[in-house]
């Protein structure tokens, strides 16, 4: 039997990779009696979405601008390249 | 491209901030984007310029992240590769030293708004390469295999890194989360 440690290693890894066959039967049968590793499993999968969520609220915050000082750095460049 | 970076630039900004989570790197990458646009070609052909600028950008963000990893990935990764020496989140037998917790997940916006403050909070107290490598492959979904050979390291120690990454930010997000 898989104890808290090495199942928490596999929940991980079950997001990176495909367990096999035996690790996930040894994952399944520990989170049948165990509700802290089922607790961690979804932590890590609320994690994950909640990231997600997070880089989508800051790319649509319309608030957020791009400082003026390297707005203005990008100008000049663009100016001096199209030059040429 | 004047009228671009007016029309643009603000978005790109903010496309770039959402994924380094650096000021200075978003800013970086943004200028990088419209060097590589003005020197294209094609740029004046381009119907769709806000997508075809971020198709540069997001080369221009894997670039940064690759570099971020790959600066620190060397020292700290040797050391305690071998093990994951989690002693501060097992007892001996392998039992959770701190028995995870019901969160109760966030229903409404408020609470949700919270979570992921809580979440902005524990991301930038991970050590900067952790969560580098977390960012890629958690937000940008790079793949596993991709990682390992850009940053030349073994698909072992890639899950090590990111166990480790989850394993600290889910305790803050813990600690910090149910104490509001």
């Amino acid at each position: 039997m898989l104890d808290c440690k090495q199942t928490s290693q596999l929940i991980s890894q079950s997001l990176d990779r495909n367990l096999t066959l035996r690790e996930r039967f040894g994952l399944q049968l520990h989170l049948f009696v165990c509700k802290y590793c089922k607790q961690f499993s979804q932590h890590l999968q609320t994690l994950r979405v909640a990231l997600k969520q997070m880089t989508s609220a800051i790319e649509n915050n319309n608030t957020i601008e791009m400082p003026a000082d390297a707005k203005k750095r990008i100008a000049d460049m663009v100016d001096a390249t199209s030059v040429r | 491209m004047h009228d671009w970076l007016n029309e643009h630039g603000d978005y790109l900004y903010r496309f770039a901030l959402a994924r380094l989570r650096d000021p200075h790197q978003a800013e970086d990458v943004v200028q990088e984007t419209f060097l590589a646009a003005i020197k294209s070609p094609s740029f004046a052909e381009q119907s769709a310029p806000r997508t075809w600028l971020t198709g540069i950008l997001k080369h221009k963000i894997i670039d940064v992240m690759r570099k971020n990893v790959r600066e620190t990935v060397v020292s700290d990764l040797v050391d305690e590769s071998e093990d994951y020496s989690m002693d501060d989140f097992f007892d001996a037998k392998g039992h959770w030293a701190d028995k995870p917790q019901d969160w109760g997940m966030p229903v409404d916006a408020l609470e949700q708004k919270q979570f992921l403050g809580v979440l902005q909070t524990c991301m930038e107290k991970l050590p900067a390469k952790a969560a580098q490598i977390f960012l890629m492959r958690d937000v940008h979904e790079t793949d596993n295999e991709e990682i390992c050979k850009e940053l030349n390291i073994s698909p072992t120690n890639a899950w090590v890194m990111l166990y480790r990454a989850r394993m600290g930010l889910r305790k803050c997000l813990e600690i910090n989360w149910l104490s509001v």
